[in-house]
């Protein structure tokens, strides 16, 4: 297996000037949707936005989990966790059940409405790129390395020792390390997360065990189920044979002493 | 048929030919205009009014597989004679709920995607194949009644010997995705409303949607008596009824159980609109048809089991719809109310759905016709009487 490929932003460096914003629109052949890219969300041409609070810039993408809820809840597998990290998407398998969108703990995939076949919009990491050896068009575009692409067990690494390091400059903690099990995206800030808009309500374990834990019991329902009926079946027959053949000799008997 | 009859344009008459006529021009709409201009869904609310409808759809429709197996599995006999009609109504519920989930999908023409692309982690894979499967034995299951109709009898028996087998199969399946329809949220605890959010979710789809399903025979038994004199006698609705009793008083212990030992009991007092829906939905769905139902003289009184059935059958679209939407609108941040394509082509499923149901039950022996020969008399007399009360 190849080395997993991560982003970590790194919220203190972060000046807001749009460079993977622009990039990524321009990576993916995406509309401009905001004339100011600090008010733009994200939609079905925007995979990542610059988003403002007070004198802090925080990015918002696709987190790229390593136990992905879409990969986990999709019918008809559209979706994959790739070897190099991304998680892609299938246009050509899907069927618009939006199950991902649903189920997705950062609430990320994004829809084409006006479409009418519409296919599921989200960041891929640029799995292009990363297949040719070349990094993140958001990551390469950044001045300030704010977002730095590379491995993601180095990236975990620099996270901890830019959070060891500077611990009055740093919030200790890593968002995208353990919610929902992980992913390759990493952020580091200044302020608790919650207080640049990121959802931290989010489970600190994988989210396809919350599903597993009732999937699992299927072959035992199934199995046990089929015992049970075929049993009560038989027996309920065979009881109402009993009583019939019993009515009948009773019958007989009365017969028989008259 | 009377020609005065053809001509007799009621009130029902119109109001579903200009529903049938309208959810017409909603669909064409929908496949012309796609999703985003016709429904409230949006990027937040991916979900809307189908899913819930999808529910509910698919759980009155339980008759089908709890009273198939009370007469074939446990040899209940005298429940023989509502196995029909609870077979008829889960087939047309299956069959709009199939309809609209085809409406419902981005990319309708992939439907068929699951039957070759798997995904055995999810449980919308476990749905496609139970709903799939699932069809198939109701159309098995109800066969026997259209070859019946033409006297074809070769069919009938073939069908009969493998009948056995094909009723197990249909319980299972069943039990499998009325439950997985409650599976479904389990993947969203940071989503879901945590009056609703429960690892025990597909648990209380299940056990709820038994109740529901018996309601629905009530429901079809008593507007099929007022409409052409067939129906049930008042001795196997009054069974249900007892049924219904037990699985609502059970499913409401669960539902406090579950909420006590999980710390929410909190939440059944915060002022806001999920505790008024989540109170609404027990009342309804709960208190108001155990109590009816445990009044020994109502519960052997069909307008009572009716009146006990509705409110049962209420309480739990409401349930339903509370799961699908009012659980989620918090997290989603958005406000979602149907539009007028989404209604209004649910209107026409709802309306086409009882419009089968009348035509088959008027045309083929759904309904137990001894019931009309041996207590025509009484039927008749009671028959009488509701016309005075309710008009004919």
């Amino acid at each position: 297996m190849k080395q997993q490929m991560g982003i970590l932003f790194d919220v203190t460096l972060c000046v807001g000037c749009g460079s993977c914003y622009n990039a990524c629109k321009n990576q993916n052949k995406l509309h401009y949707t905001n004339k100011d890219f600090l008010k733009d969300h994200l939609s079905n041409n925007t995979y990542t936005v610059v988003e403002q609070y007070k004198d802090n810039f925080a990015r918002k993408m696709c987190m790229h989990c390593s136990e992905p809820t879409c990969v986990s809840v999709c019918p008809v597998s559209a979706f994959e966790k790739t070897d190099l990290g991304p998680v892609i998407y299938n246009a050509d398998k899907c069927i618009g059940c939006r199950y991902c969108m649903q189920a997705c703990p950062y609430s990320i995939p994004r829809y084409e409405w006006s479409s009418t076949s519409p296919s599921i919009r989200k960041c891929n990491l640029c799995y292009d790129r990363l297949k040719k050896g070349k990094i993140m068009a958001c990551a390469e575009a950044c001045p300030t390395g704010a977002t730095q692409a590379g491995e993601l067990s180095k990236l975990i690494a620099e996270a901890k020792r830019r959070l060891r390091e500077k611990p009055d400059k740093y919030y200790q903690e890593i968002y995208g390390l353990n919610e929902a099990g992980g992913g390759n995206v990493l952020i580091i800030s200044p302020v608790p997360f919650d207080q640049l808009g990121y959802n931290t309500n989010i489970p600190k374990q994988p989210m396809p065990g919350f599903t597993l834990q009732a999937m699992e019991k299927i072959p035992s329902v199934v199995s046990i189920g089929g015992i049970f009926l075929t049993g009560m079946y038989w027996l309920t027959k065979r009881k109402n044979e009993i009583v019939r053949e019993e009515r009948i000799g009773h019958r007989g008997g009365k017969n028989e002493s008259e | 048929m009377k020609a005065n009859n053809l001509f007799k344009l009621t009130f029902w008459k119109c109001f579903s030919a200009i529903v049938v006529l309208i959810g017409l021009y909603s669909t064409f709409s929908r496949f012309l205009l796609g999703l985003g201009r016709t429904t409230n869904l949006s990027d937040m609310v991916p979900w809307g009014l189908w899913i819930g409808i999808d529910f509910i759809g698919v759980g009155l429709a339980a008759a089908g597989f709890t009273i198939a197996a009370t007469a074939h599995i446990f040899n209940a006999r005298k429940y023989q004679s509502i196995v029909r009609p609870a077979i008829l109504t889960a087939y047309i519920g299956y069959i709009i709920v199939i309809i609209l989930l085809v409406i419902d999908l981005g990319k309708p023409q992939n439907f068929w995607h699951p039957l070759v692309m798997w995904n055995l982690h999810s449980v919308m894979f476990e749905i496609t194949w139970c709903v799939i499967c699932y069809s198939i034995i109701l159309t098995l299951e109800f066969a026997p009644v259209v070859f019946e109709k033409f006297n074809l009898k070769v069919p009938i028996k073939l069908l009969r010997k493998i009948s056995i087998p094909v009723v197990i199969c249909g319980v299972l399946f069943s039990t499998l995705h009325q439950s997985s329809f409650g599976s479904l949220y389990l993947i969203a605890p940071a989503k879901v409303y945590p009056l609703w959010y429960s690892s025990y979710l597909p648990v209380h789809f299940f056990i709820s949607c038994i109740a529901a399903g018996l309601s629905m025979i009530i429901f079809e038994a008593y507007l099929c008596a007022r409409a052409f004199r067939q129906g049930l006698q008042v001795w196997v609705l009054s069974g249900l009824g007892k049924v219904i009793f037990a699985v609502l008083s059970i499913e409401l212990i669960l539902k406090f159980s579950d909420l006590t030992l999980n710390g929410k009991l909190i939440y059944l007092f915060l002022p806001t609109q999920e505790t008024y829906l989540f109170w609404l939905e027990i009342i309804i769905g709960f208190i108001v048809p155990i109590t009816i139902l445990s009044i020994s003289g109502y519960i052997n009184d069909r307008k009572w089991l009716y009146f006990a059935s509705v409110f049962t059958i209420s309480g739990f679209v409401l349930n339903r719809m509370n799961v699908s939407i009012t659980s989620l609108v918090r997290t989603s941040g958005q406000n979602y109310i149907p539009s007028f394509y989404e209604i209004s082509i649910t209107l026409l499923l709802v309306v086409l759905g009882m419009w089968a149901f009348k035509v088959i039950a008027k045309h083929f022996k759904v309904f137990e016709t001894n019931f009309v020969l041996n207590s025509k008399v009484v039927e008749t007399a009671e028959l009488k009487q509701r016309e005075l009360i309710f008009g004919k």
